[in-house]
């Protein structure tokens, strides 16, 4: 089933990572998708590992979750590390017909490896650890400034938010149209491309008009709370910056120290 | 004057000003509600009841007539908030009510809406949330919740506003017995012990005869009200406008008619067998 | 009588292998026969909803088999389409499933995929409209056009027109009126008797299945706890309330008079039986006359 999916799902708890400012989550995440493709030897790769996995580690989600969004991506690594097993530059170890190894192929493969497995398990950290509202509202609060711009902040993270909220329960229901339309005698399985994309027709009409029926019912279930845009809005969790906060930037900001040091004084191994 | 006044509404969905004899969802509607009351309105779909139930919070405004909450016109737009704040209204779909992912999230929005403090709001959800026995589920995503507990979560959405009223329309139409079960006595819960007003928009009959007061609609306009035996020993009127009795009440009319004396109609189960027993001995 | 449809030890697991391992059914055996009307409740939950689908092939069992006259409908796994022109399914709130531009033309979708055509298909798609009480100016508007009730039945008469041996219908009077209620249900009685084929009926409503339907079959956590005549069920008031369900409040008070000493039978099921019941007995006391 498709909501078994646990990538970029929301885990609750009160971890330490929980319970960190969902801004500064997004700006380090930012900042540490740069780092992770910056790190050039063995040293640097260990320092933001060991980031990585700290992160994880304190972030109170048990580590099935996090297994269950990298088996989602295997096939993507195992290829891509492949690929770059093979294509390496320089001396070969070991050749066989048009295969051959190098060191530099192996330590590409290992690179690309970790960076994509750290990458995963930083961002199922982020989205296992930050609600879709607390998410949203980061993202809202961080372009407050485009709004003097007129650029429609609130409008977008609302958006963002409800679509969020909403893809779950769509998913079911083309799952649900799916089913009726078989019981009909639909046929997706077989035939050509031009008859597979006819034979959605049944799914995507029902779909949108119940899409664009629960979009008007929607608004108006927000006008009745109230809903007025964004003026004047609270926000029942506050978010500020505290010491752990802090605490988290220092770490980020030794590990980015770290990165750049070993990149200076050592060897690139790739 | 009664908190909610409804005076000669008339309601269409069409441009009535243009075409005349545009059909009227709703046609000469007068009703009140009381303070503290739980009231039931009955009636097939397309009788106009939604489209009531629209108008007690002004989602809708009367084509003529005059609908007052607690003495403000609900036609004065100064006044729309105000009202909404007074007056909740429950839609039938629960999953379309819910607009955040995270259970307490959704029931916050209200209050957020209107500005309240972020402290003030977290007690109003957790208040909200107890009031119908949510609590619990308070970090859950909504759409893992079974219908009845949605439509439970629906409601607390509206009680954190913190209105006087509470209007729903329909809100068990697409529920399974246990969840039309949970949110009936989640409503009787609020009526009784936080003695908030309930107007409860229903199709169904073993609902609105836990009512204090029930109204019943036909083609837009009001066809007999009154309390629950008042208005269901009238089997013959239900019958002809194919509106549903309770079987307790039909069995009874029955043994009536056929020259049994009945004292008064019986709405429920126990109510019938004593009944029956009595007539039997 | 010849079984149509049977289940022979029948069994659901969703996500096999994996931690999230549930088993929706579990073990079903029955026979179902031909021209029967078989109501199916259960809590929302105890696998009535697996089941229906492992009936057309929806669904493929995790083990057991489904016979249909005899044949197990996964015998040839390629030809599963044509169990389901044989078996048809109407899902709850169906009207969300019309798509095409015309009534018409929505109805023709499940014969045409058969591979009817010309005066087959016409016959079809307008035999199907009037079972299901569809007015014949209805067919040439869009299927958006109708009010809740007509979309049901255009939905209803679309998977009807396939002309199925056996009909399934997951709550067909979900979210209607009881006047909508009343006359749908009347439409699908209608339909049996002059069609002559098997129903089975899914609701909730036990005031509707007491009245329809010739057998009950009863699932509570993922088994099939009772497969009954109707009355013979509703007689077992006790333990349907045991796993949350209940018996039509007029079944209810007779049940409990008769408990109390009154000369009453079992398993009464509607107002009319029990004004008969009463009335006669009333006459025999000389209360009434």
């Amino acid at each position: 089933m498709v909501r078994d999916v646990a990538f970029g799902q929301y885990f609750p708890a009160k971890s330490l990572i929980h319970r960190l400012d969902p801004r500064a989550k997004l700006v380090m995440f930012t900042a540490y998708i740069v780092i992770i493709f910056c790190t050039f030897n063995f040293a640097s790769l260990a320092v933001t590992t060991a980031f990585t996995v700290l992160f994880v580690a304190l972030s109170g989600v048990p580590f099935k979750f996090y297994f269950k969004s990298l088996k989602v991506i295997i096939l993507i690594v195992l290829i891509t590390s492949l690929l770059n097993l093979f294509y390496g530059s320089g001396e070969p170890i070991w050749q066989w017909w048009i295969f051959r190894i190098t060191q530099n192929g192996i330590n590409r493969a290992i690179f690309v490896t970790l960076r994509i497995v750290c990458l995963i398990l930083a961002s199922s950290c982020l989205t296992f650890t930050t609600s879709p509202t607390e998410m949203t509202d980061a993202i809202e609060r961080l372009m407050k400034p485009l709004k003097i711009l007129h650029f429609p902040v609130h409008e977008i993270a609302m958006m963002m938010s409800l679509a969020l909220r909403f893809v779950p329960t769509l998913l079911e229901e083309t799952d649900k149209i799916m089913q009726a339309q078989k019981a009909r005698g639909s046929d997706f399985e077989s035939g050509g491309i031009t008859k597979r994309v006819r034979a959605l027709t049944p799914i995507l009409v029902p779909l949108f008009v119940s899409a664009f029926r629960r979009a008007y019912e929607i608004a108006t279930a927000m006008e009745c709370r109230c809903y007025n845009g964004g003026d004047g809005r609270t926000r029942m969790k506050s978010i500020h910056l505290s010491a752990r906060d802090c605490i988290s930037f220092a770490v980020l900001g030794l590990v980015i120290t770290g990165v750049i040091l070993c990149n200076i004084f050592l060897e690139p191994a790739i | 004057m009664s908190f909610i006044t409804l005076k000669d509404v008339v309601f269409s969905y069409d441009d009535i000003e243009s075409n005349p004899n545009a059909p009227r969802a709703v046609d000469g509607v007068s009703m009140s509600v009381e303070k503290g009351e739980f009231v039931a309105v009955i009636g097939h779909n397309g009788c106009g009841k939604s489209t009531i139930a629209k108008h007690l919070n002004a989602m809708l405004l009367p084509d003529s007539g005059k609908v007052f909450v607690d003495s403000d016109d609900t036609s004065d737009e100064n006044k729309t908030f105000d009202i909404r704040k007074k007056v909740g209204l429950v839609l039938q779909n629960p999953d379309n009510q819910l607009v955040a992912s995270i259970v307490e999230e959704d029931v916050a929005f209200g209050p957020e809406n209107l500005g309240v403090e972020p402290e003030e709001i977290r007690k109003r959800v957790d208040s909200a949330l107890k009031a119908v026995g949510m609590y619990e589920y308070r970090e859950h995503a909504p759409f893992k919740l079974s219908g009845g507990q949605k439509q439970r979560v629906a409601i607390a959405g509206i009680l954190a506003i913190q209105p006087e009223c509470i209007v729903l329309d329909e809100p068990t139409a697409m529920l399974d017995p246990s969840g039309r079960s949970e949110v009936m006595s989640t409503l009787l819960k609020l009526n009784r012990e936080k003695k908030m007003t309930v107007v409860l928009i229903t199709h169904y009959m073993d609902e609105a005869v836990l009512a204090d007061r029930v109204i019943v609609m036909d083609g837009g306009r009001v066809l007999t009200e009154g309390t629950p035996e008042e208005v269901f020993s009238q089997v013959e009127l239900l019958k002809k406008h194919r509106l549903d009795v309770p079987q307790s009440a039909e069995l009874m009319y029955r043994l009536r008619g056929a020259g049994v004396e009945v004292s008064s109609i019986p709405l429920n189960v126990a109510d019938c067998i004593s009944a029956l027993e009595e007539v039997l001995r | 009588m010849s079984a149509v449809l049977e289940l022979k030890n029948l069994g659901y697991t969703y996500g096999k292998g994996t931690p999230f391992e549930k088993r929706a059914v579990d073990g079903v055996s029955l026979s179902i026969n031909k021209g029967e009307l078989v109501g199916i409740i259960g809590h929302t939950g105890s696998g009535k909803s697996t089941l229906v689908q492992m009936l057309n092939g929806l669904i493929r069992p995790t083990d057991g088999q489904v016979l249909l006259e005899g044949t197990d409908i996964w015998e040839k796994p390629k030809e599963i389409r044509k169990i389901r022109f044989r078996v048809g399914m109407v899902f709850q709130y169906p009207e969300y499933q019309l798509f095409e531009e015309t009534v018409y033309k929505d109805i023709a979708f499940g014969p045409t995929n058969m591979g009817k055509t010309g005066d087959e298909l016409d016959f079809a798609v307008r035999s199907a409209a009037s079972f299901t009480g569809l007015k014949p100016e209805l067919l040439d508007k869009s299927p958006f056009d109708l009010s809740g009730g007509e979309k049901r039945r255009a939905a209803i008469a679309g998977v009807i027109a396939m002309d199925p041996d056996v009909l399934v219908l997951d709550e067909p009077t979900a979210g209607l009126d009881p006047m909508g209620r009343e006359l749908l249900l009347s439409q699908i009685i209608q339909y049996h008797k002059q069609r002559k084929n098997t129903v089975l009926l899914v609701s909730h409503s036990m005031e509707d299945i007491a009245r329809v339907a010739d057998r009950i079959m009863v699932m509570s956590r993922s088994r099939l706890v009772m497969f009954e005549e109707t009355k013979e069920v509703f007689s077992h008031g006790a333990e349907l309330e045991q796993i949350g369900l209940r018996v039509p409040e007029i079944t209810k008070i007779m049940q409990e008079l008769k408990n109390r000493g009154f000369d009453i039978p079992d398993g009464i099921l509607t107002v009319d039986e029990a004004f008969a019941v009463l009335s006669r007995l009333l006459k025999k006391e000389g209360k009434i006359w």
